[in-house]
């Protein structure tokens, strides 16, 4: 196409000299001149070329542009691409991503983000935006003070909302600091013209971008108070959802705590304890069978600080277990309940104690006598419930996930429920508190020595540990190989994690994955039968130097897991039954083999 | 013709062709996919593959960002399609179907507008089971969707008995005869033995591209337009003298899909260009599908099927060109008559035999806590010793009833409450309606979960306007792909949105016309608003035995369109 007056800002002379050089041009030559007048126009010099390497290229020294997409039928992706190449065209280094790409977290740290997006349904952003758009307006949403902006949204006028998510964006970015590059652009179906309008004029706003800018960065010291076990942190909940798909019998929750400002730190296979506190439902009901009244003060400890009955026994006495020991010192206050050990060996006495708690020992052995203050003393503090943390410090500066599985049961006529993994389920919602301290466990790490091959293996909640382990493989670049198995109920519900799996086996964060579920088949199959599947790989592995890791339930999975090792060991290695249980506890010593079971 | 072809043919190949190609003739990755426990789908690109095995990956989209949330992938799920030329299944086909739906399905079945089986939410670890029950039934799925011919319609209704049964027998053997020759099918699902390297395969009519879009046939037996013969990218209507079947008239070039917004692509009526005897239909059905192999578009899916090949090039082109590769000519059309494009409930008898045609609202088969469909046509099969013959419109016959067989079956239907629609308003009785969410891929907006609550509400209307026994043809579908053909009928509708429709009037009950755009983008409030007079209008002022689709063209609420090139004018 040749350039006229009508269709260039240029006067007949210019087009006629212009219309004479670039039929001329090589395609390389085409791209540095364009190169070459962008960058003159930063330097707001006269155009006069110095004579250059043209190979050398005169590259303007300019921002990271980030491209980003949300697209349903993927016209707004076709577009990002295009303007992508245009953009490097023209010299600027460009990423282009889908919204789903960008880990939410790395939205403060783009410079110049340009966005293409369409709207779904009424309003909707495409399925591929949704994930961004949500953080974008949630209060995580990180202040974008620096970034500058442009959005190009495509729609149909015949809908209601009309570009509704480019117009979300547009506000939304503006709202969070963010500067606007150049004036939102909203397109009818027929968006070709608008959308290289639009990327015309944005690409001349970034080449008349100033070349650097460094604002000093503003430090910000605060007075640092220590959390410990002693000192726990009221960590805020930031998130707090059900990781099981529907027609589980399995509920398992995810938790994201905020720790900001605690100076708390961990690492991958460490611990979060979590002080919990009963269920105020289960607290009426001990009141009830006790007949006191729950505004009685009592004190609490040795300070002589007090708190109301109803208050201590939420959120200070343990009220869910039954032990020998505690048996035997609340006797002094019930004439049945020492006879009844009088009369009893002590498996009996466990055997009552299993599955029992203080709402049936205070039923059973009535009427108890003395004070409500005496009684109270006899017991023991809630214990604090530890959990794997299931993230990466490195990879979220600021939080610590847990992967909780919520436990519900029925005992001696009576449902039950775990403490704390169930006040996680039913009694914390988003913006709630929970006391929080790490445990360090330093049982539980990933191999000092970078790009070690690591086997991972776990059962339901087990695998937690793993998703630190590979956040902290991903942030730190570390390409090790990596073998996860995971083994669970159902594919369908009860994947935990799935996606997060999936995106870095497509990474190659993740080298091989495995798994088992034990209910979708008739003859069921778990994580030890995959292992022994796969016997001369995994062996192959051990050989290469692998680190084992195993983690979760203890009685079953931990031990079966073992027997499969050690069979793996002795079939492949061609040992014995002997000679296999040294090989594996060598590799103990070595810390090559480490368990976080319970 | 002379349209604007915008981004028609001379451009490149579209993805689909290279992956066409690739495919080492429909084999792709199935295999080493299927065994991938990770995940329950497979690539995009496989996905493409498996359509010629009569599957769609598909998701259960009420879930869909639930599941995200919680960080599961979506609930990929298979629906299987069976090939079922001319839609008639034995009783043990039945069962068989009924069994699957109950194991590995979603508990329900699908009789489909083209006549067929649909089975949804099967899981990727149970596809290859699933396929192999039923290939022990005597069924599969090859070709049932993909670029390739698809399920071949007939006349469902056998009153006319001789003549449909060879009817029957030419839909039979068109679908045999476009069959693709690839053995993938048999290797990947029913472990027949590898052929090494598919070079010694051929596709003699489709060649290794198949064609550029999907490639739909339908017979028809007038006066029933139940096939829909002008929605087909080729049809044959029997031409019946003195009660023999003669031959077919031929017509071409039909077909309901468009694109919201994209005037380029638009509904087309099939035009007749001749006549051919019965035995030559089978040579006409190859030669007009190798037609399309080679002048199809095959840059622009959305300009690739038939019927934009036809209209860019003319009626005439294509008459030449057939007869060229005929090697001998189409006769002139004889004369036919059709009178309407739905079906005929309750009980006929035909050639000795009694046929029952129940209604089946959308065609979906399943149980309900006070309605046991299912198991009401279980318990026929059961007993039953005909055939059962799946219609268009997704309605089931119970066919070929001995006389003494007859009370058997009455018994059963009053026994489970199966309807011959006797007691549904004749509205609801002309209704279909798309899958659509939750399982389609494309759907924009409900459609086989929400027409039957919309007519509801026309009935109050309809019954208010004293129209209860007027037969009205309506249609919806989820997006304008248009599986429930609803360009074809007098009131139709095509999701745009959660909620949104555009409505269309003025089709022909006869399935000869088109309809148009009424409005745009509306919900139910308005849907029902812009009705209500037209129908109070349609009571008062029709002309004695005139259709709905036709008064509102003479009333001038909205103009004909005898051709998909006026579609969107």
């Amino acid at each position: 196409m040749s350039l006229k007056v009508t269709n260039s800002p240029f006067n007949q002379e210019q087009i006629d000299l212009l219309n004479r050089l670039f039929p001329t041009l090589t395609e390389s030559q085409k791209i540095w001149l364009s190169g070459y007048l962008a960058s003159a126009q930063v330097g707001n010099q006269e155009g006069t070329v110095e004579a250059k390497d043209t190979t050398k290229g005169n590259t303007p020294q300019t921002r990271k542009v980030t491209i980003l997409y949300g697209s349903h039928t993927g016209n707004c992706e076709a577009l990002a691409k295009e303007f992508t190449e245009q953009l490097q065209a023209v010299h600027l280094e460009v990423e282009c991503l889908s919204m789903d790409d960008i880990k939410p977290k790395n939205i403060k740290k783009v410079e110049d983000l340009l966005i293409v997006t369409s709207t779904h349904g009424d309003g909707d952003p495409p399925d591929n935006a949704l994930s961004l758009y949500d953080f974008l307006h949630s209060k995580r949403a990180p202040s974008l003070e620096g970034v500058r902006f442009s959005v190009l949204s495509l729609g149909d006028s015949s809908y209601e909302f009309f570009c509704q998510t480019g117009k979300d964006l547009d506000k939304r970015l503006e709202e969070l600091g963010a500067s606007r590059l150049y004036n939102r652009v909203d397109c009818d179906l027929d968006y070709e013209e608008p959308a290289q309008e639009w990327i015309q004029a944005v690409k001349q706003e970034l080449g008349q971008e100033a070349v650097s800018s460094s604002a000093p960065a503003s430090a910000v010291i605060e007075e640092q108070t220590t959390y410990s076990k002693k000192n726990p942190f009221k960590a805020e909940i930031l998130e707090n959802l059900d990781l099981n798909g529907r027609g589980s019998n399995k509920e398992t929750r995810h938790l994201e705590l905020d720790l900001e400002g605690s100076g708390i730190t961990y690492e991958p296979g460490d611990s979060l304890g979590i002080y919990p506190e009963n269920d105020p439902a289960l607290v009426e009901q001990l009141l009830q069978v006790l007949e006191w009244d729950g505004d009685l003060t009592v004190p609490v400890n040795k300070q002589g600080e007090e708190l109301s009955l109803r208050e201590a026994l939420r959120s200070i006495y343990d009220i869910t277990t039954l032990s020998k020991p505690l048996l035997e010192k609340t006797s002094s206050l019930s004439d049945s309940l020492q006879k009844w050990l009088e009369e009893n060996d002590s498996k009996a006495i466990q055997d009552y104690v299993y599955g029992r708690d203080l709402v049936d020992l205070v039923t059973d052995f009535a009427p108890w006598k003395g004070e409500v203050s005496d009684f109270v003393a006899l017991l023991r503090k809630i214990p604090v419930r530890l959990y794997s943390i299931a993230s990466s410090q490195n990879a979220n500066p600021d939080e610590v996930h847990l992967t909780i599985g919520a436990l519900r049961y029925e005992a001696h006529g009576r449902k039950r429920s775990g403490v704390c993994s169930v006040q996680c389920s039913e009694r914390s919602s988003i913006g709630d508190h929970l006391p929080v301290f790490v445990q360090k466990n330093s049982n539980f790490k990933l191999p000092e020595q970078k790009d070690t091959p690591i086997i991972m293996i776990g059962a339901g909640t087990g695998v937690a540990p793993y998703r630190a382990f590979l956040q902290e493989r991903e942030e730190t670049e570390d390409k090790g190989p990596s073998w996860l198995f995971f083994g669970e109920q159902h594919f369908v519900s009860d994947f935990l994690y799935q996606t997060e799996w999936q995106s870095w086996l497509s990474d190659g964060v993740l080298t091989k994955m495995d798994v088992a579920f034990s209910r979708d088949t008739e003859e069921k199959v778990y994580v030890q039968h995959r292992l022994l599947e796969n016997s001369k790989e995994v062996y192959e592995w051990l050989k290469g130097g692998a680190y084992v890791y195993v983690c979760g339930d203890e009685t079953y999975m931990a031990k079966d897991v073992q027997n499969a090792l050690l069979e793996i060991i002795q079939k492949e290695g061609n040992y014995t039954a002997e000679e296999a249980e040294t090989y594996l506890n060598q590799l103990r010593k070595e810390k090559r083999y480490q368990r976080d079971v319970y | 013709m002379g349209r604007d072809e915008g981004k028609q043919s001379g451009g490149a190949p579209s993805a689909m062709e290279r992956i066409k190609q690739d495919s080492n003739f429909l084999r792709g990755s199935l295999v080493e996919e299927f065994g991938n426990r990770i995940t329950a789908s497979i690539p995009e690109e496989e996905t493409k593959i498996l359509k010629f095995h009569g599957s769609y990956m598909q998701d259960d989209r009420d879930v869909r960002q639930e599941r995200k949330h919680k960080k599961l992938e979506p609930a990929y799920q298979f629906m299987i399609r069976v090939r079922l030329p001319g839609g008639v299944a034995t009783p043990e086909q039945w069962l068989k179907m009924d069994e699957l739906a109950n194991t590995n399905g979603n508990g329900t079945m699908k009789l489909t507008t083209r006549q067929t089986f649909q089975l949804h939410g099967i899981l990727k670890w149970n596809m290859k089971q699933t396929i192999q029950e039923m290939d022990q039934a005597l069924m599969d799925s090859i070709a049932a969707c993909g670029d390739v011919n698809r399920n071949v319609m007939s006349t469902a209704n056998p009153y006319q008995s001789s003549v449909h049964s060879q009817v029957y027998d030419t839909a039979n053997r068109v679908s045999e005869h476009l069959l693709p020759k690839t053995k993938a099918y048999h290797e990947i699902w029913l472990d027949e033995e590898m052929v090494l390297d598919g070079r010694d395969e051929d596709e003699p009519i489709y060649g290794p591209f198949y064609l550029p879009r999907k490639f739909k046939i339908g017979v028809a037996v007038p006066p029933s337009n139940d096939v829909d013969v002008f929605s087909q990218d080729l049809g044959f209507i029997g031409i019946v003298e003195d009660g023999e079947l003669v031959g077919y008239n031929v017509s071409v070039g039909g077909g309901m899909g468009m694109t919201h917004g994209d005037t380029t692509t638009y509904p087309q009526l099939g035009r007749v260009i001749g006549f051919c005897k019965v035995d030559q239909a089978t040579d006409v059905a190859e030669k007009v599908v190798t037609i399309q192999r080679d002048y199809g578009n095959r840059s622009e899916r959305k300009n690739a099927r038939f019927k934009y090949t036809i209209d860019k090039r003319g009626l005439d082109w294509l008459k030449n060109e057939l007869n060229d590769r005929l090697g001998w000519s189409l006769e002139e059309a004889r004369s036919y008559s059709f009178d309407h494009n739905g079906d005929r409930y309750g009980w006929v008898k035909g050639d000795g035999k009694w046929h029952l045609t129940l209604f089946v609202e959308n065609g979906r088969i399943k149980d309900e806590e006070n309605h046991q469909l299912m198991t009401g046509l279980r318990e026929i099969a059961n007993v039953h010793k005909g055939e059962f013959r799946l219609t268009a419109s997704q309605n089931l016959i119970i066919s070929g009833v001995e006389e003494n067989e007859k009370e058997t079956i009455e018994q059963l239907v009053e026994q489970y409450g199966l309807s011959d629609g006797r007691y549904n308003s004749a509205l609801r009785r002309n209704s279909m309606a798309c899958v659509a969410f939750p399982t389609c891929g494309l759907a924009m907006a409900e459609s086989e979960r929400y027409l039957p609550s919309l007519v509801d509400r026309l009935e109050d209307i309809i019954e208010d306007a004293g129209l209860r026994d007027e037969e009205i043809v309506i249609r919806m579908s989820g997006c304008p792909n248009g599986c429930s053909r609803p360009a074809l009928s007098e009131i139709g509708f095509i999701g745009k949105a959660p909620g949104k429709y555009n409505m269309y009037l003025g089709g022909g009950f006869k399935g000869e016309r088109l309809n148009k755009l009424y409005k745009e983008n509306i919900g139910e409030d308005e849907i029902l608003a812009s009705l209500k007079p037209i129908i109070h209008s349609y009571a008062k002022e029709r002309l004695e035995g005139e259709h709905f689709g036709d008064y509102v063209v003479r009333a001038g609420y909205i103009a004909p369109v005898e051709s998909g090139l006026d579609f969107h004018n």
